[in-house]
């Protein structure tokens, strides 16, 4: 009975401990980059460019970069997600081989890592794609498409939260309730037109949560754009897709790795993650919002 | 009377999912311009006949349907029909009432807008007539705008009425319209019932014996898949041919 009682106990506070610990983890990291990067925060620091070979100056470039790549990637992977969504969950059988091919599909690029992304990103978008436009425009002859750019990076990073998507729009679909798609059908609407008139209405939070879980997502990883287009510093902003950009993740990364000075880069370094984290956090908690107003509605 | 005069007539009609047969081989003929009632225990295949008259039990996979169903003489299973206008032409109104989310209004003119009517007076004049039709226009007229779900039970109910109305359809079919609403609520959907005869041809699922009684002038008894006995409702009440009948009317079963 002692025994039982004990390893009771035991189970309690090891579980609890674990618990513990992952909100101690949380909270160092958080207050490591608070107390670090706050100091050099400012104003400045959001709004100007480096200077002094990266080692003052802000990170304006970077932040304009990651919006600009979340941006032009939401424009090209929210529609494709959604329509994929609406394919799996208005028009394929539910056992069908083909739906099946696309979830299996689906679900292994969710578990793709990263870096592949990238990898495939370089080798099709860059090399293949943007290579053989070269090939049509110039015969060749002027490097322009076929060099990693702001267009291949948010197609490859696109593909990368594909996945994220697809399975929020999915879910937001499913708890448009039946009877609405059949009072709409029994009233002689198409098919096609219960789907934009009631589906897709009653299912937008389900679509902007998917949009920016993959913006956060996206706004995140370095690995998809290391290759395809994100640059180590730029004078000027991109003003073209087929321009280089610098982007907030892998400013970190080329700071703390590739620095000429990487001591008197520290402050900017803790600075910028506390930029990239409150950007993430901030996209995450309206994802949440966002879906607990679904779950609430699917309640009732 | 002439056969000419059916509104719908089955001849046959067996519905299958995978295998299992929901409906054997249902032989019915509906006049124009009365109240049909189905009536049966659960799961006698009535609501599964009443879905297959205007096809939407199209929706469900797997299913199998063999027999004819004639609508205005045009078997609706054939080729070339056209499941859209059918389903303009007989309209459903459901056991739960399910207003879209959107303004009384707008519920309304949802049928009429998928149909490709922009204008908006034409449309004024669709959503006031289909109100009043399903006598809910004076408990809305102040406020078109206010939300379909914001109503009662019963105005719901009678909203989709009204939105079913707006399509212009020949035959509504019921599924148990009623059966979530309170006493006086269900009284106010029959009294509809009894004038919306006079233009339409109506089709209706209960559970509530009374309720047939009250509102259909014949009535179909339904069992495992099987019309058991259809008559007069006068008749069917007061002296079934079939025991069965008898026994489910009076109770004894179901």
């Amino acid at each position: 009975m002692i025994g039982r009682k004990f390893l009771d106990f035991t189970v309690t506070t090891v579980s609890a401990s674990s618990a513990l610990f992952i909100i101690l983890i949380v909270l160092v990291l958080i207050g490591d980059i608070l107390l670090n990067g706050w100091s050099t925060l400012s104003w400045e620091f959001i709004t100007e460019s480096p200077m002094q070979g990266m080692t003052e100056g802000g990170i304006f470039p970077a932040i304009f970069g990651t919006f600009l790549l979340v941006v032009i990637m939401s424009f090209v992977g929210v529609p494709i997600g959604t329509v994929t969504a609406i394919y799996l969950s208005e028009y394929a059988g539910q056992k069908s081989i083909f739906a099946r091919a696309i979830r299996f599909a689906v679900n292994t690029l969710a578990g793709v890592p990263a870096i592949v992304f990238g990898l495939f990103g370089l080798g099709f978008f860059v090399q293949f794609v943007g290579g053989g436009v070269d090939q049509v425009v110039s015969g060749g002859a002027e490097l322009r498409w076929g060099q990693p750019n702001i267009l291949w990076s948010s197609l490859t990073m696109a593909l990368l939260t594909l996945p994220v998507v697809i399975i929020s729009v999915e879910e937001s679909i499913k708890t448009v309730p039946r009877e609405l798609r059949e009072a709409s059908l029994a009233l002689g609407a198409t098919k096609w037109t219960t789907i934009r008139k009631i589906v897709l209405p009653n299912s937008i939070t389900g679509i902007l949560t998917g949009a920016i879980l993959a913006v956060s997502r996206g706004a995140g990883e370095v690995a998809p754009i290391l290759f395809t287009g994100a640059a180590y510093f730029l004078p000027k902003l991109p003003d073209s897709l087929s321009d280089q950009f610098m982007e907030l993740g892998y400013h970190i990364f080329i700071m703390s790795t590739q620095s000429t000075d990487v001591e008197a880069t520290i402050g900017i370094q803790y600075a910028t993650t506390l930029v990239l984290l409150a950007l993430t956090f901030s996209l995450n908690f309206s994802a949440i919002f966002l879906r607990y107003k679904v779950r609430t509605r699917s309640a009732h | 009377m002439d056969n000419a005069n059916y509104k719908i007539r089955t001849r046959d009609l067996r519905f299958s999912v995978r295998e299992k047969e929901a409906l054997k081989g249902i032989t019915i003929d509906v006049k124009p311009n009365q109240v049909t009632a189905l009536i049966g225990p659960s799961g006698c295949g009535k609501s599964t006949f009443l879905r297959s008259l205007n096809r939407m039990n199209d929706l469900v996979e797997g299913a199998v349907v063999r027999g004819t169903v004639l609508v205005d003489h045009i078997d609706i299973y054939g080729p070339e029909v056209d499941v859209v206008a059918l389903r303009k032409k007989v309209g459903m109104i459901f056991q739960k009432s399910n207003p879209f989310p959107k303004s009384v209004y707008d519920n309304v003119a949802y049928g009429p807008r998928v149909n490709g009517i922009r204008e908006r007076k034409v449309l004024d004049e669709i959503v006031e007539t289909s109100l009043k039709q399903a006598a809910l226009w004076d408990e809305v007229r102040d406020d078109l705008s206010r939300s379909g779900l914001a109503l009662s039970g019963g105005q719901q109910q009678r909203l989709c009425i009204a939105r079913a109305l707006a399509v212009g359809p020949e035959v509504l079919l019921m599924d148990e319209p009623a059966s979530a609403l309170d006493p006086s609520a269900t009284a106010k959907i029959e009294e509809l019932m009894y004038v919306l005869k006079e233009n339409y041809t109506i089709v209706i699922v209960t559970h509530n014996m009374q309720q047939a009684a009250r509102v259909s002038d014949v009535t179909a008894f339904f069992y495992i898949g099987e019309l058991i006995e259809m008559d007069e409702t006068r008749k069917m009440f007061t002296n079934p041919s079939v025991k069965q009948t008898e026994d489910y009317i009076t109770g004894r079963f179901g």
